[in-house]
């Protein structure tokens, strides 16, 4: 492999919005992401952590190209140098950039689970390859016969981590890989895309354990209402005030070891967008200045969308 | 720049646009009914022509006026019959979902009979039975046209049945009837209007079909099935625009119920904000 | 197949002889209620005058007024379930030999537009639905649509209009050439008077089995495993060959073959358009002309057909579909 000093994946300011019908027959646009911005290098492990209704299944489905056909994308994705088009992502998919998705739904209730796998190819490498991955994840071969309806969790989850693996991906999105599974079987899967990313490849895991992210990924960006907030190296999670937004301060109380701490108050909903922080209305430091236009700027080795870090 | 017409805003002129066009049929039918009785011989088998442009019939009659008024015929022993069913249905799918298991049993095993004789069948013994006649065919569309409407109304019920505040109404101990009534058919009322208008092209379709096949009305009420069935003795003969003008005002009819239905059926639809 | 299959197939067999049973009853009940007398509607026919007076009491005994309803029924019942359907008032024949004609001629006639509409339906439906919204669906909605919108008969008639009386190509009507011997028929003269009902039947039948297929197949292409098939990198086709086909022509497949009933009243319209010599048009013939047997023997024919389908369908959908046919277990 060439050495190449780019990213992976390099996001600036993502957005996505759907357009919506309001009362009657007016459309309105609501902007489910506004001002995505991250970067994944070769062999780094990147999680993005946001509670569930936040918005970061589609930054998955935006980058693979995806969306549904209401939904606009705007801002700019490079892969490896080059702007990754909706022509290069085509192309690329499925061979270099792979995505793990959230759920058994993903997956083709009638076709058995070892050619769905292979994409219904019967080539003798990839079932060499399947075997292979069968073995590593302790799956029976017979397994490859049976349809997803006669799987267990864990195994549907091994299952489609399995059809990343069949490819030789530069890059991995996972869309919460780990929900249902027991904490053991998590930390597992995890060590899987940390294998991943230790073989080379970039690795983006989107989920909202802050804890099981915090374990194997190297970088931890934090996202809130549609807004990437803060992009913090996993070890500034060990003391709270190298953190740098209020929000991930609170994230890091909410974590058992650290006092189980929760804050008032809930993620506003796309319709209600606060102007300028979007957290603004849940903080405790929050100023007349935060209802303008928050920069998103480099501190300490990391960004954060906030006025004041401490 | 141009302004984009939105979706709905266009469902909403399909809507509008049909029911007009339903409107001035029937209107124009009724004022039409002695112009298409008239018979002069001095104009008979005139081809389409800016005065008659449906042509006339072997008897010199009108065939615009006579399509005219055999539409506004057909549209409202349509829209009748439908009606009928439609309220059946509703009667018999409510009752199917609420009024327990022996109750369903009995409203399924009905749907299946009735689904088990092909329609066209069905409508040719049911008009048998009645003797024949206009009573024959809106007894025999009213009483084939009610189960899929049911089906429909039935699986609504059963998921209202599971929302919160009926199940809390249960509790209260109101009885099933009150809860049918005061808190189940207002949620279903947008569906059966819908299911309803869905229901008119169905009705009409087969109302024509039967009077085509002469189990419907006499020959003095000019139906657009009988129209049409009458224009098939000519049509050896090369009379093509008896048979053509009448059968594409009744497909035009057709489809504008389907539109209004479809319509309103993606304008009541909540799914449909995403566009 | 599991034993559990078996039991729902005889489940489903009870319950398809239970309803032929009471579509027996209903039909005997509108004939009874008919205030047409068939006795005396027949008077003076020649069929009454050549029955034996053994047939003319039988008649009275099941149509006549003598007897309670349910006696009478009791007593056609019987006949009818040791073969015996009676004899047609119009044909002079027995009823079960015309129907043997008249089913062959009209078999013959929905098999080969059940098959083409069927074929024909399910690919124009898929192709609609993998392209939604562009060009190719937009012509084979708006078809469908149309068709469905059109009354059969009117359709028989365009295409009498255009290919027998304009084109001259095709014969007008009945279903071998008039004036030629029952054994100077040829196989090619059955096959060129069946082809515009049959053409007929199969444009009517295209739409419905097309636009169930066009959504289900929008389902699929909705699906989250679609979604990610997508994601994979799957082309167009590779995605309809792994997961479009495989979950479509299930559903297709039942629909196909719970369609049954709606050829068999299209074809009483469009047979009679072509006086075409089938059941359809024997059954118009049988209720203007109140033969009561006839028609009741028409009736249970084609509800066993009708029946026989939805069987069919339920046992193939169990075929397909693995979480039937392996017992879905309980997660």
């Amino acid at each position: 492999m060439e050495k190449n000093t780019s990213p992976v994946l390099e996001i600036r300011h993502m957005n996505i919005s759907f357009l919506q019908y309001e009362k009657g027959f007016r459309q309105v646009e609501l902007p489910v992401i506004s001002d995505l911005n991250l970067t994944i290098e070769e062999g780094e492990m990147v999680a993005v952590v946001g509670s569930s209704g936040s918005g970061k299944s589609l930054l998955a489905h935006g980058v693979m190209g995806i969306l549904p056909y209401n939904a606009s994308m705007g801002g700019e994705m490079i892969y490896r140098g080059q702007p990754l088009t909706r022509k290069r992502i085509q192309k690329l998919r499925g061979n270099e950039i792979v995505m793990v998705p959230q759920s058994t739904s993903y997956l083709d209730p009638l076709m058995k689970v070892g050619q769905q796998i292979c994409k219904g190819s019967r080539d003798e490498e990839k079932k060499k390859k399947l075997n292979q991955i069968f073995h590593r994840f302790s799956l029976e071969e017979k397994v490859q016969q049976q349809y997803p309806f006669e799987l267990s969790g864990g195994m549907t989850r091994r299952i489609m981590i399995s059809t990343a693996l069949i490819e030789n991906p530069r890059l991995v999105i996972a869309d919460e890989p780990t929900p249902g599974l027991h904490l053991k079987m998590a930390k597992r899967a995890m060590e899987h895309f940390r294998q991943l990313a230790d073989m080379g490849a970039g690795v983006l895991v989107i989920t909202h354990d802050l804890e099981l992210a915090l374990e194997t990924a190297d970088k931890v960006v934090v996202f809130y209402a549609g807004h990437t907030i803060e992009e913090a190296n996993a070890s500034d999670f060990k003391e709270v005030s190298l953190l740098r937004h209020p929000y991930t301060r609170a994230l890091w109380k909410a974590i058992p070891q650290n006092g189980f701490e929760s804050i008032p108050g809930i993620q506003p909903y796309v319709k209600e967008m606060p102007k300028g922080c979007p957290f603004a209305p849940r903080c405790e430091k929050r100023t007349a200045e935060c209802e303008g236009e928050i920069p998103y700027r480099k501190v300490r080795d990391g960004y954060v969308r906030c006025l004041y870090d401490a | 720049m141009k302004k984009k017409i939105n979706g709905r805003t266009l469902l909403l002129f399909w809507l509008v646009l049909s029911v007009l066009f339903l409107t001035a049929v029937c209107i124009g039918g009724s004022f039409l009914d002695e112009t298409a009785r008239v018979t002069d011989f001095s104009r008979k088998n005139i081809s389409p022509c800016i005065q008659y442009p449906f042509g006339t019939d072997w008897l010199g009659r009108d065939m615009f006026a006579r399509t005219i008024r055999g539409l506004s015929i057909s549209i409202l022993i349509g829209v009748c019959a439908a009606s009928v069913s439609a309220v059946a249905a509703f009667l018999l799918g409510v009752v199917s979902a609420t009024m327990g298991k022996m109750a369903d049993g009995i409203v399924t095993w009905l749907i299946d009979l009735v689904m088990g004789i092909p329609h066209m069948l069905l409508l040719i013994l049911i008009c048998v039975a009645s003797g024949r006649g206009l009573k024959g065919v809106i007894l025999g569309v009213a009483l084939t046209h009610w189960t899929s409407l049911t089906r429909l109304i039935r699986g609504e019920v059963l998921q209202l049945k599971e929302q919160n505040y009926v199940k809390i109404a249960y509790k209260l101990g109101k009885g099933r009837w009150y809860v049918a009534m005061k808190h189940m058919a207002p949620q279903l009322f947008p569906q059966f209007v819908v299911g309803l208008v869905l229901l008119f092209p169905h009705a009409i379709l087969h109302e024509s079909g039967i009077t085509f096949l002469g189990f419907g009305l006499s020959n003095e009420q000019p139906a657009i099935g009988i129209i049409l069935s009458e224009a098939m003795k000519y049509l050896v003969t090369g009379k093509w625009w008896l048979a053509l003008f009448p059968g594409i005002m009744l497909v035009l009819t057709v489809i504008c119920f389907y539109t209004m239905g479809d319509s309103l059926r993606k304008l009541i639809d909540p799914a449909s904000a995403h566009q | 197949m599991s034993s559990s299959m078996g039991k729902t197939i005889g489940k489903n067999i009870i319950r398809m002889i239970l309803l032929v049973i009471a579509v027996s009853i209903a039909a005997f009940t509108l004939m009874t209620l008919s205030p047409i007398d068939p006795l005396q509607a027949n008077v003076g026919q020649a069929a009454l005058g050549s029955m034996s007076q053994e047939q003319i009491a039988k008649l009275e005994e099941y149509w006549g007024v003598g007897q309670p309803p349910l006696q009478r029924y009791l007593a056609w019942a019987k006949d009818f379930f040791t073969g015996d359907m009676g004899v047609s008032l119009l044909y002079r024949q027995e009823v079960s030999k015309v129907i043997a004609v008249k089913l062959g001629n009209s078999m013959f006639l929905m098999v080969m537009a059940w098959v083409f509409s069927g074929i024909l339906g399910f690919v124009l439906g898929a192709v609609a639905g993998m392209h939604r919204g562009r060009a190719a669906d937009k012509i084979i909605r708006g078809y469908c649509l149309t068709v469905s919108s059109t009354p059969a008969f009117w359709i028989a008639m365009l295409l009498l209009i255009v290919f027998g009386v304009w084109l001259k190509v095709l014969p007008i009507g009945l279903s071998v050439p008039i004036g030629v011997e029952a054994s100077g028929v040829t196989f090619l003269d059955r096959v060129r008077h069946a082809i515009l009902p049959a053409v007929t039947l199969s444009i009517t039948g295209i739409s419905n089995i097309a636009l169930h297929t066009r959504e289900k197949m929008i389902d699929i292409m909705e699906s989250d495993y679609v979604l990610f098939a997508r994601a994979r990198g799957e082309s167009n086709w590779q995605i309809f060959k792994n997961h479009g086909f495989r979950n479509v022509i299930g559903p297709a497949m039942t629909l196909q073959f719970a369609a049954i009933s709606e050829i068999f009243g299209g074809s009483v319209l469009v047979e009679q358009v072509f006086s075409y010599p089938g059941l359809g048009q024997a059954a118009v013939s049988a209720g203007l002309g109140s033969d009561l047997p006839l028609l009741m023997a028409i009736t249970i024919i084609s509800a066993l057909f009708v029946f026989g389908g939805n069987l069919i369908a339920n046992i193939l959908y169990g075929v397909i579909d693995p979480r039937i046919r392996k017992g879905e277990k309980a997660v």
